[in-house]
């Protein structure tokens, strides 16, 4: 099927469960759908209320001063700047870029956002908008945001985004597949995927509303990552129930016992609901707590969201002025 | 700012201190005992000070009470009992039970703050643990005061009479609650004796009862050294005895009482047994080993001081669980981002000291947190032994501070024998995904408490206490009524 | 003793005479180790009597009715030696204690155990658990304060050793021999008879007792026996024999209650 970086499959079991803190780089092959199965299933399971407890305790967590400043322009960095309406014009994408390039007119000190987020026919809007700056165009695809169409049209849809100048694509894997135990499928499309993008950034969204359980996020997260996935990514924002912490940090520990065994950091993105700068501000703390300082930046873990930025823009404004602002002081874009 | 400087300003996030603000407490320079409603100086009118363990200040003048406070504070609760609160009705006394629970809900800032000064324990944990469990626990026990005769001990029970009631310093509120709670709704009196190192909140809840109006010498408080619990055990108008602390202590009691009519429950130590199996969920398991052994720096009767880990998954789960134990935070107990607090006195630090050091002689591997600790103040970083056989003291003696010591097993038999292997039968923990494994060993544990994939967790609802060397009699739940009932 | 009728370790026995001072019988007298083999026994045989099925243990108490039943009249003899008059009236009372506690065996649990509601995620269960090994020191002269201490312990899951009346130990060896064609597994009930000064103290300093009953003795022993109790905190009843109250006192002193909290979670 695929090689990736990793020790070997027996290696993986439960979580990476032994190999030191050095991480090899070597190669795990997966052959074939049956060692896949096996594979994931023998990942350590996941406790939920243990898991919750855990994220209830990190959320009591207080940053103060100093350390508020510093999260809340880690924050800003982070931000996968998002539109993705169907009433999405290019007028709305370009004064979203603006904003992406320069969050506050007022204070050249803010921090640029990750990337702007948008469907593949406006990328190529996005990109001339964002040229000559450090931040990133993304681009849902992949049928994006069901995932309900044939391998054939989801790699067309990559190829367009990335064609009209994407450097990130956010994939959806086909959690239908995913339910159905159809591991092999799954994996083969964000292989097929990867293999499309080149260099482009891969983040594949899992869509943990509709997985359910934090033992299927955890195997569907070793799963991406075995396909080769850049990020893991937690939502499309088009379902009920979207980024949540207990998700986060289920997909968090994957990660950092992935980069255990297979030496490769993979990135996290959480997107949809995290609206204000305390619920962005608590992602951070477990991102903190759970794989630490080399997460803590872009390149590692994002937050796709729109009106998120403005309120850490206002707790940035008050944490440094001691006033609120007035409510207008930031552009509604 | 260039990526560059904002890169090398975050790096990793340093929380920066985050204190809870004192402004809530008004400490008295001294404080009296609490005797027949009204806080009065002691008969010899002597005093000792509390101090806060994580700084070695003084925090305020406690009154050492004397045999002949015992006796005013005995014939008081007897007076209360005959004239006011046996006769009471049930509903009655439900009203001021209540009310108590909510005004601990309402001090619960100043309480939560007071405990941590007094005890050492962090913030988080007075503020997210003790105090709303000790309001709980009045709530819960309120509404059985006038429904006893529903409990299953037959029509119409009868209390016991005046309750003297000795508390440790561990968990200084919830621990008057788990008394003072199940004793008044079943219509007892009491006389209750805080922990010498820890009196504070106990005088505060008698400010509680003041503002709740209950009856003169419903309860009364009495402070002081282990001489004010030995007088209130052999005083001969006491009809029950609850005490929770050491075995060596539980026994003397239970002897001293042996040759009279009172009534005694007893909770004490503990060697608790956390058992993993390689099914279990890891990441969970290394919070709830965290949580057993860590929780109150450890100082908890039920602490999994014990880790009985499946062979196979050892040096894995012990790579995770040191990694994690590197992460705590310890220090300032009222900084809200601390994990471990201080030690609660230069004694039981010393202890701690000397069982940890005969850990190391024995031959067990020792690995200690290297997080720094502030200069004053009694404190001691999160320890674990590996290599640890059964034989060895830090396998067998409640060290009842923050060491936990990793013994390893094969078969879930091997598991349940080197639990039940103590004298002790508190509380055990088992880790496993498979839920039929998991009530197996349960059935087999000889032990009060069992927590399936989770640790240290309390309600008012879910009766507490040991077997075997660990006591006898239940605190919480229906069971907890039996304590103070004449059944 | 352990599904046998040994001698005393020691070889020593006495007498057994009638209120008329006739010769009854020789009854061993036993020792230290005599008891310390009893408990080896009950303790051996506490965790298979404790793992049968309620409804198992509940049969089992049941046919040691049926076999008093059936040997009534010689019980009634024995009982006589004590009770005079009042032995057939004591008899029937006894057994239809047996038959009594036999059908608490499954009931225990469901009378003092409990679900807790507990504020939180966790499926929270209370269920009564045997103390362990449990001491009888036994009336000294009521038959049916004899088996009312007897069967509380063994409905509960409890083994049991018997010390017998000194004066009076027939009824209590005769119900060993019961016990033994009533298939109770050996070791579950253990019977020793001699000097009660001499085995009580040995008894309850015991370590590997976990309860005593103290119904069956005078006041004098009382806070000696209570002190001793104390060195391994060992539970200890003294209870009357006068209600089905009393009865459940006893029941209720040698059961624990373990509580297991499981989580609940997708």
């Amino acid at each position: 099927m695929s090689k990736v970086s990793s020790t070997t499959s027996s290696s993986v079991a439960r979580g990476g469960a032994y190999v030191t803190l050095a991480p090899r780089n070597e190669v795990l092959e997966v052959e074939s759908e049956a060692q896949l199965r096996t594979l994931l299933s023998s990942l350590s399971g996941v406790d939920a209320v243990g898991l919750e407890a855990r994220v209830a305790k990190l959320s009591t967590r207080s940053l103060k001063q100093s350390t508020k400043l510093t999260a809340l322009d880690l924050a800003i960095s982070m931000v996968d700047l998002t539109t993705l309406e169907g009433a999405d014009t290019p007028g709305r994408v370009r004064s979203l870029c603006h904003k992406a390039r320069r969050p506050d007119p007022h204070d050249a000190a803010v921090p640029n956002v990750a990337a702007v987020c948008v469907y593949p026919d406006l990328v190529s809007v996005a990109r001339d908008a964002l040229a000559g700056s450090r931040v990133a165009v993304a681009s849902v695809a992949t049928a994006f945001p069901s995932g309900r169409a044939s391998l054939a049209v989801k790699l067309a849809d990559v190829r367009e985004a990335l064609a009209a100048g994407a450097d990130e694509i956010d994939m959806v894997i086909d959690r239908g597949a995913f339910l159905a135990g159809r591991l092999g499928r799954v994996f083969e499309e964000i292989v097929a995927v990867k293999a499309e993008c080149g260099a482009a950034r891969l983040k594949v969204i899992l869509e943990t509303g509709e997985l359910v359980t934090y033992d299927n996020v955890r195997r569907a997260s070793w799963l991406a990552m075995l396909a080769g996935a850049d990020f893991i990514k937690t939502s499309t924002g088009k379902v009920g129930v979207n980024a949540t912490l207990p998700f986060a940090l289920v997909m968090l520990e994957a990660v950092r016992d992935f980069a255990e065994v297979a030496g490769r950091p993979v990135g996290v993105k959480v997107a949809g609901g995290v609206r204000n700068a305390k619920d962005a501000l608590r992602y951070l703390v477990v991102v903190n707590e759970t794989v630490g300082a080399r997460w803590l930046s872009a390149d590692y873990f994002r937050v796709g969201a729109s009106s998120l930025l403005n309120d850490l823009l206002m707790q940035r404004y008050k944490q440094r002025r001691g006033v609120y602002p007035r409510s207008d002081e930031f552009s509604g874009d | 700012m260039s990526d560059d400087q904002l890169q090398s300003r975050l790096g990793a996030l340093i929380y920066d201190a985050a204190p809870e603000s004192t402004a809530s407490v008004q400490l008295r320079s001294h404080y009296g005992l609490y005797v027949d409603g009204v806080f009065r100086d002691g008969a010899e009118n002597q005093h000792f000070v509390t101090i806060n363990p994580a700084t070695e200040e003084t925090l305020a003048s406690v009154t050492q009470a004397s045999a002949h406070d015992v006796d005013l504070a005995v014939r008081a609760a007897r007076r209360a009992y005959d004239d006011v609160w046996s006769t009471m009705p049930g509903a009655e006394r439900a009203k001021y039970l209540f009310r108590v629970a909510r005004l601990i809900q309402e001090r619960a800032r100043e309480l939560a703050v007071v405990e941590t000064l007094d005890n050492g324990k962090p913030i988080r944990e007075s503020r997210d643990v003790d105090i709303p469990l000790a309001a709980a626990h009045f709530f819960y026990y309120a509404g059985w005061a006038d429904k006893l005769d529903f409990a299953g001990f037959g029509p119409a029970p009868k209390p016991l009479g005046v309750a003297g009631q000795i508390i440790p310093w561990n968990f200084p509120l919830m621990m008057a609650a788990w008394k003072l709670a199940p004793a008044l709704a079943a219509g007892n009196t009491c006389v209750l004796k805080p922990a010498e190192t820890t009196p504070l909140t106990a005088l505060l809840l008698a400010e509680i009862f003041e503002q709740a109006e209950l009856p003169a010498g419903v309860v009364n408080i009495l402070t002081g050294d282990g001489s004010v619990g030995a007088a209130i055990v052999d005083h001969p108008g006491i009809d029950k005895i609850a005490f929770t602390g050491s075995t060596e202590v539980g026994r003397q009691i239970q002897r001293h009482v042996a040759g009279s009519s009172k009534h005694l429950t007893l909770e004490l130590g503990g060697k608790g047994a956390n058992i993993v199996f390689d099914d279990a969920p890891l990441d969970e398991v290394v919070e709830g080993i965290i949580d057993g052994i860590f929780f109150n720096q450890g100082h908890v009767c039920c602490a999994g001081s014990r880790l009985l880990v499946q062979e196979t998954i050892e040096d894995e789960l012990l790579r995770r669980l040191t990694r994690r134990v590197e992460q705590l935070r310890v220090g300032d107990p009222l900084d809200k981002n601390t994990d471990v607090g201080a030690i609660n006195s230069a004694a039981q630090l010393a202890r701690v000291e000397e069982i940890t050091a005969s850990g190391e002689l024995e031959g067990a591997t020792r690995f200690s947190s290297s997080c720094p600790l502030p200069e004053k103040g009694f404190w001691f970083a999160p320890t674990i032994f590996s290599n640890v056989s059964q034989s060895q003291r830090v396998a067998r003696e409640e060290i009842f501070g923050p060491v936990l010591s990793v013994l390893n097993f094969r078969t879930p038999d091997e598991a349940v024998a080197k639990a039940n292997n103590t004298t002790y039968g508190l509380a055990c923990g088992v880790w496993s995904e498979k839920g039929s494994r998991t009530m197996w060993v349960a059935e087999r544990l000889r032990a009060g408490v069992v927590w399936a994939n989770t640790y240290n967790r309390f309600d008012p609802a879910s009766p507490f206490g040991g077997v075997r060397q660990s006591g006898f009699g239940r605190e919480g739940g229906r069971q907890g009524l039996e304590a103070y009932l004449d059944v | 003793m352990n599904g046998a009728f040994v001698r005393s370790e020691s070889g020593r026995s006495y007498e057994i005479v009638d209120a008329s001072g006739t010769f009854v019988a020789n009854v061993a007298r036993a020792s230290r180790k005599d008891v310390r083999d009893a408990v080896v026994a009950a303790r051996a045989a506490q965790a298979k009597w404790w793992a049968a099925t309620a409804y198992n243990r509940g049969q089992v108490l049941y046919r040691l009715a049926e076999m008093a039943e059936s040997r009534r009249d010689e019980l009634r003899d024995h009982v006589a030696l004590a009770e005079a008059s009042e032995a057939v009236a004591a008899v029937a009372r006894a057994i239809d204690r047996v038959v009594w506690y036999a059908g608490w065996t499954d009931k225990i649990a469901q009378v003092y155990g409990s679900t807790n509601p507990v504020a939180g995620p966790f499926f929270n269960f209370s269920h009564p658990t045997p103390s362990g090994v449990v001491a009888v020191l036994a009336h000294p002269t009521s038959f049916e304060g004899l088996i009312d201490q007897v069967m509380a312990p063994l409905a509960a899951g409890n083994t049991v050793v018997v010390v017998a009346s000194e004066r009076h130990p027939t009824p209590a060896v005769l119900l060993g021999e019961l016990s033994v064609t009533a298939d109770f597994p050996p070791g579950v009930l253990n019977v020793l008879t001699g000097s009660l000064d001499e085995l009580a103290p040995v008894v309850c300093a015991h370590e590997d007792v976990d309860g005593v009953d103290l119904s069956g003795v005078d006041d004098a022993l009382l806070g000696e026996l209570r002190s001793l109790s104390a060195e391994s905190i060992k539970r200890v009843v003294r209870a009357g024999f006068a209600s089905d109250a009393d009865s459940l006192r006893r029941l209720r002193t040698f059961i624990e209650t373990t509580t297991v909290w499981h989580t609940v979670g997708q």
